[in-house]
């Protein structure tokens, strides 16, 4: 059956994923595709899951039902050992950066090498470097992570993300929080990186004007399901109303403003003690 | 100049029926109770005067939607300002009468209970991670090679090294302590020289393992506890796995195999310590000189007693690795819960090495040591 499907080109393949955290779904059956070489961006508002969809592909969590598949292997059936093997060729950029606080940026970048690899010392200091220098950190490299800007950060934790040089690279909400000059930077250099290194993106956000600038191909995804899925300017003129509304940032629509709450009065009030 | 203030108020005119609000109706010149009808007045037609009031902000609007909600008939409100009705009508709009959800109360059985299941779920949770530690573990260790050293001479010094002066410090007072309280009545019987059977037999056999254990509960435990913890907060043990690296194979084992090895030899130093403090109490104030201390040691105590206590140390510094670990482990969402973590682990180790040192006295006393 899969081979009638034209899988050889997707890296990423989820077909039919299920996968709930207690009696709250979280995916209801979601199939994505994300081709090699993309930059394939998974959006939603939060609290759809994003995450756990990264989750899901990095193999910490497993699926209830469906299957996650990068490359050749299905990410859920490894045997650890495996799964470690995989996660080596899966960089995972997190939304905080997740350097190591007790080690400066030179040494959070070159842990991947001196954990995996048996390289000299020269040889992890020029390849350091050079990760360094693709996020234009070079001359950072003897500070200590709590001297970082958030922008900052988030670029050395790239530099450690591709320090291995893997085939996939997961951005968790890299926009988050940004001003515009690093945000600006950050866009720029998921794409510049991606061609340049021959990567295959992953981005989970919900900053659409960021995303929709350098994304090939956009997922949105709600209450467990895909909503939409199409390139940025095809999102940007959907016919969905709910699409419209998230990708336009309208303050209210088929997602109401107000979470469900107490009458205001009786909360201004105090009239229920 | 500023306007004086007039504190909102009611006035009934019961005559003419009239309900007149004035002043100030704004959030600071509101008071409780104010538009609050006895139950007399609720029964009476009234026409509802708002012209003489000054200003109004949402506080207000909503007293006084609940003043009007009160009287029968909803009376119009009278007199009512251009500049008050459109605030009025976004308030009484945006009122939407919706059931609370009711608080749950437990009873004091069904909180037993949900405090005994609780129990349970951290007894297994803490099951859960002992199996996982040692699953991940056990093969490490038929590989020593792969096990990372140099993090555990780190941790040596860390736990073992940077301790050596609170805990001899404190080792030496213990010995003065008991010397010193044991002495008295021994004087008493012209028994001195048994100070020193009392010193050394409790130092070695209970104190010292028990005084160490303590000050490595606290002083590691919790600093493991803090660092976890605070390594899951900021994603790091996540980022660990992302490049493939087990958390607990940096983090945990090399912790456990430097407390395996500093806590005996701190238990060591503490036995000398204590005996020492307990040689200064003998010799000044209980005329045991320090020769004829050392000379009765070899007679007063057999070397078993020795090894009971130095053979507690390594399991105490399992458990309080285990459990420091499983709390850092364990933290989730907030930087309050590194807090608790710390806090838990502290408390937990040393009942368990508490525990643990009973069921040793028991197994030593069924084996005659």
């Amino acid at each position: 059956m899969a081979a009638s499907d034209s899988a050889d080109d997707c890296i990423v393949d989820i077909r039919n994923l299920h996968f709930s955290r207690g009696r709250n779904v979280i995916f209801d059956g979601v199939d994505i595709r994300i081709p090699r070489g993309s930059v394939t961006a998974i959006m939603g508002p939060s609290g759809t899951g994003k995450t756990t969809l990264l989750r899901l592909i990095g193999g910490q969590l497993r699926p209830d039902a469906g299957e996650v598949r990068v490359g050749d292997e299905t990410v859920h059936q490894l045997r650890h050992r495996q799964l470690y093997r995989l996660r080596r060729r899966m960089g995972l950029l997190f939304q905080s950066g997740a350097l190591f606080t007790h080690l400066n940026v030179f040494e959070n970048v070159a842990f991947p090498l001196r954990e995996h690899t048996d390289l000299p010392e020269p040889l992890i200091r020029d390849l350091v470097l050079m990760k360094l220098q693709a996020v234009g950190l070079r001359g950072a490299r003897d500070l200590m992570p709590a001297e970082l800007s958030g922008g900052m950060a988030r670029r050395v934790a790239l530099a450690r993300a591709i320090a291995l040089d893997p085939a996939i690279i997961m951005y968790d909400e890299p926009f988050a929080g940004q001003d515009p000059i690093s945000m600006g930077a950050l866009v720029t250099l998921i794409r510049t990186l991606n061609d340049a290194l021959g990567l295959t993106s992953v981005i989970v956000s919900h900053d659409v004007a960021e995303t929709a600038r350098i994304a090939d191909l956009i997922y949105v995804i709600s209450q467990g399901r895909v909503v939409e899925s199409g390139s940025p300017e095809q999102l940007m003129a959907s016919e969905s109303e709910w699409v419209r509304q998230f990708m336009h940032g309208l303050p209210d629509g088929p997602v109401p403003f107000h979470y469900p709450a107490d009458s205001l009065a009786d909360d201004l009030l105090d009239t229920r003690r | 100049m500023p306007e004086p203030v007039l504190p909102a108020r009611i006035t009934r005119d019961s005559d003419a029926s009239i309900i007149r609000c004035e002043g100030d109706w704004s959030l600071e010149h509101l008071r409780r109770g104010l538009a609050r009808l006895g139950r007399r007045d609720q029964r009476r037609q009234w026409t509802l005067d708002v012209s003489s009031i000054r200003r109004l902000d949402t506080a207000g609007a909503m007293l006084l939607l609940e003043l009007q909600d009160q009287l029968p008939g909803k009376p119009a409100f009278d007199g009512l300002q251009a500049r008050h009705a459109a605030l009025l009508k976004l308030v009484e709009e945006h009122r939407e009468p919706e059931p609370p959800p009711r608080p749950v109360r437990y009873g004091p059985l069904a909180s037993l209970g949900k405090a005994t299941m609780d129990v349970l779920a951290q007894t297994v949770a803490f099951l859960a991670f002992l199996g996982e530690f040692a699953s991940d573990a056990l093969p490490r260790l038929l590989r020593p090679f792969g096990v990372r050293w140099k993090q555990v001479v780190g941790e040596v010094q860390q736990a073992g090294v940077h301790a050596l002066p609170i805990l001899g410090l404190l080792s030496f007072l213990t010995g003065v302590v008991i010397a010193y309280q044991g002495g008295t009545p021994l004087e008493q019987y012209g028994a001195n020289i048994l100070i020193v059977d009392l010193l050394t037999i409790t130092m070695l056999r209970e104190m010292a393992p028990l005084m160490t254990a303590i000050i490595v509960a606290g002083r590691t435990g919790s600093a493991y506890a803090a660092q976890i913890g605070t390594m899951r907060i900021t994603e790091e043990t996540d980022a660990l796995r992302t490049l493939g690296i087990g958390p607990l194979e940096i983090l945990a084992l090399p912790k456990l195999l430097a407390l395996l090895i500093a806590m005996p030899l701190l238990t060591m130093f503490a036995d000398v310590l204590g005996i020492l403090g307990g040689m200064v109490v003998a010799h000044t104030m209980f005329d045991v000189s320090f020769t004829d201390f050392l000379n009765r040691m070899p007679e007063a105590i057999a070397p078993s007693s020795f090894w009971v206590g130095i053979i507690k140390a390594p399991v105490f510094a399992a458990i309080i690795v285990a459990v420091s670990c499983h709390h850092g482990f364990a933290v989730q969402g907030s930087t309050e819960a590194v807090g608790k973590a710390t806090t838990r682990s502290v408390v937990q180790s040393i009942f368990l090495v508490i525990v643990a040192d009973a069921a040793f006295s028991v197994i030593f006393n069924l084996l005659g040591l």
